[in-house]
């Protein structure tokens, strides 16, 4: 069995999750609190990809990173490369994706953290930055650990995104589902099952740690 | 401390249904009490001297330092100031202790008070390795006052520190409010609606009505101001000040000796010489013609009437002198009318007084 992809897919889910995990954070608290008008419109659009299909923003995501796409044509002339059918355009794709994934659980950790604690805190001394690290972020890390599980695990599954944003080239975006695919394709039966049964067991396994560690810290 | 240090504010701002107008000078010692009605503005003047509250506009001068003036404000994080709100707001994901130290770590001064000095007076010794969650709601306070004080505050704001717990709770947190100010030598700004804490801990008081400042001053002369409708209510006393002269070991009494003469409390309440302050409410001082013959009231003293009450209530509250004292008593308009009584006039006052402060603080006393 060619553990190739797998290792792709696990790397891409790692990069992907330490990425959005960076980007909820200021996404998530400007949600959780803004008064601002434009909230509920950020808010659809950080929820678009759990609606639409893969392949609606795997082809727009294929348009804008292009070679001759807004952000393609910029990144081509940057680097010397083209985004699409590359691991960063992967990347870039799976953080689009994966996002609500990301955002949600980190914002509602967020809203639970009391303005009345924060003001605590400023009264104690701390500015709003200290507040936000000694307060704020240890308080919604269960937040954060349900944020991270979703989006690796998200990211391992996805297919059709990849299909249209990365192709099938081996080592580069070859990711574990594109494998499976290409295996059911050729009629390999066998392999195709063996890696399906790897991508099951591991999600299961994965979403059940997750709820167990939830339930403890809601006990604790 | 010198005497002339001061806090100085002057605050003014809007919000739908409310409007706070309020200049006022406070002194940077001893325990001073705003009092007034809920609504009144108590929690938002305290919310705006900690620089939680941005008001239209804004002044306010520490000890002649400028925290606040037009186009500044110092961000509430900067400002020396210890914060005691009504719920304790601990932090739930610390320990007692790591609750304690957060001030601590980021005080400004390094003058400030010990921690093992705070943990002992506020008793949390046994607390210090226990989450938030599993204390009791007097405990949590206790642990929320220690916070509060130990990031070396230059004034303490206490917001109603006691309203959200029981009489029992109540009762285990006062003795320590009590000492606080002389064993720290912190000066307290102290919000209450309860007139028996402000009686107990104040020296110094300010009556707010609707948002305005209706009076300020050393707490034995504004509460006997009869022109102050919001001190005029059910509850409204007098607090004088005395020694304890003497005791009737027979009767369990203990003899008080004050400016105006000498008062018997029940119970043996110190030891000779102790400092005592005693609250004495309107409605436990009657006022007689003649000294009566009998009565199972033990104090009668001759005082002189000094203001009456300008209403046309049932009842009325009567200004008495008192060496250098000063009572208020609540007498019915008919009773007023038909002994004739007028300012200027001696009478007896029949007393039932009550020891607010004991002597154990009897050296709190300024």
């Amino acid at each position: 069995m060619d553990l190739g992809p797998l290792w792709l897919s696990v790397q891409l889910a790692t990069v992907t999750m330490l990425l959005l995990l960076l980007i909820a954070t200021p996404l998530g608290w400007w949600l959780a609190w803004t008064r601002s008008p434009m909230r509920p419109v950020i808010q659809s659009v950080v929820a678009l990809p759990i609606v639409l299909p893969p392949t609606v923003m795997g082809f727009y995501l294929l348009v804008l990173l292009g070679p001759a796409g807004a952000v393609g044509s910029w990144w081509l002339e940057l680097t010397g490369s083209a985004l699409t059918f590359s691991f960063t355009g992967l990347v870039i794709a799976s953080c689009i994706y994966s996002l609500p994934f990301a955002v949600q659980p980190v914002m509602s950790a967020f809203e639970s953290v009391r303005n009345s604690d924060l003001e605590a805190a400023w009264t104690l001394g701390a500015s709003h930055r200290d507040a936000f690290f000694s307060i704020a972020l240890p308080q919604s890390l269960r937040g954060y650990l349900n944020a991270a599980v979703l989006t690796f695990a998200h990211t391992l599954g996805e297919f059709g995104v990849v299909l249209m944003v990365g192709g099938n080239i081996p080592g580069e975006t070859r990711v574990i589902a594109i494998d499976i695919y290409d295996q059911v394709e050729s009629l390999n039966y066998a392999a195709a099952h063996q890696l399906s049964m790897l991508l099951l067991l591991f999600a299961f396994f994965v979403l059940l740690a997750m709820f167990v560690i939830n339930r403890r810290w809601r006990t604790t | 401390m010198s005497g002339n240090q001061q806090i100085r504010l002057r605050y003014a701002l809007a919000r739908s249904g409310f409007a706070l107008d309020i200049a006022a000078e406070i002194p940077l010692q001893g325990v001073t009490g705003v009092y007034g009605a809920s609504g009144a503005g108590k929690t938002t003047l305290l919310r705006c001297i900690a620089g939680l509250e941005q008001a239209d506009e804004g002044e306010l001068v520490v000890d002649g330092q400028r925290w606040q003036g037009p186009g500044y404000s110092l961000p509430a994080n900067q400002r020396e100031i210890a914060y005691v709100f009504q719920e304790p707001r601990l932090f739930s994901h610390l320990t007692v202790r790591e609750n304690i130290e957060y001030g601590w770590r980021r005080r400004r001064r390094d003058d400030g008070v010990a921690i093992d000095a705070v943990v002992q007076l506020l008793g949390l010794g046994d607390l210090l390795q226990r989450r938030p969650a599993g204390l009791s709601g007097g405990e949590a306070q206790r642990v929320a006052i220690a916070r509060a004080l130990l990031r070396s505050p230059r004034f303490v704001l206490m917001d109603e520190p006691l309203a959200s717990l029981d009489d029992a709770r109540k009762a285990e947190i006062l003795p320590f409010l009590e000492r606080l100010p002389a064993e720290l030598s912190l000066p307290v700004i102290y919000v209450s609606h309860n007139i028996d804490e402000i009686c107990r801990l104040c020296d110094h008081l300010l009556v707010l009505d609707d948002g305005r400042l209706a009076a300020s001053g050393a707490l034995q002369s504004v509460l006997v101001d009869l022109n102050i409708p919001a001190l005029a209510g059910d509850e409204a006393s007098s607090v004088i000040a005395g020694t304890i002269a003497g005791f009737d070991a027979e009767y369990e009494l203990t003899e008080i000796e004050f400016t105006g003469g000498r008062l018997w409390l029940p119970g043996i309440l110190g030891t000779k010489g102790d400092a005592l302050r005693l609250r004495i409410r309107a409605s436990d001082v009657s006022l007689n013609r003649d000294r009566a013959v009998r009565s199972t009231i033990l104090n009668l003293l001759e005082v002189v009437i000094e203001d009456v009450q300008d209403t046309r209530g049932p009842t009325q509250l009567v200004k008495l002198a008192v060496g250098q004292e000063r009572l208020v008593a609540r007498i019915t308009r008919r009773s007023l009318e038909e002994l004739e009584l007028q300012p200027g006039d001696t009478v007896v006052a029949q007393i039932k007084a009550a020891a607010v402060r004991g002597p154990q603080t009897g050296e709190a006393e300024k």
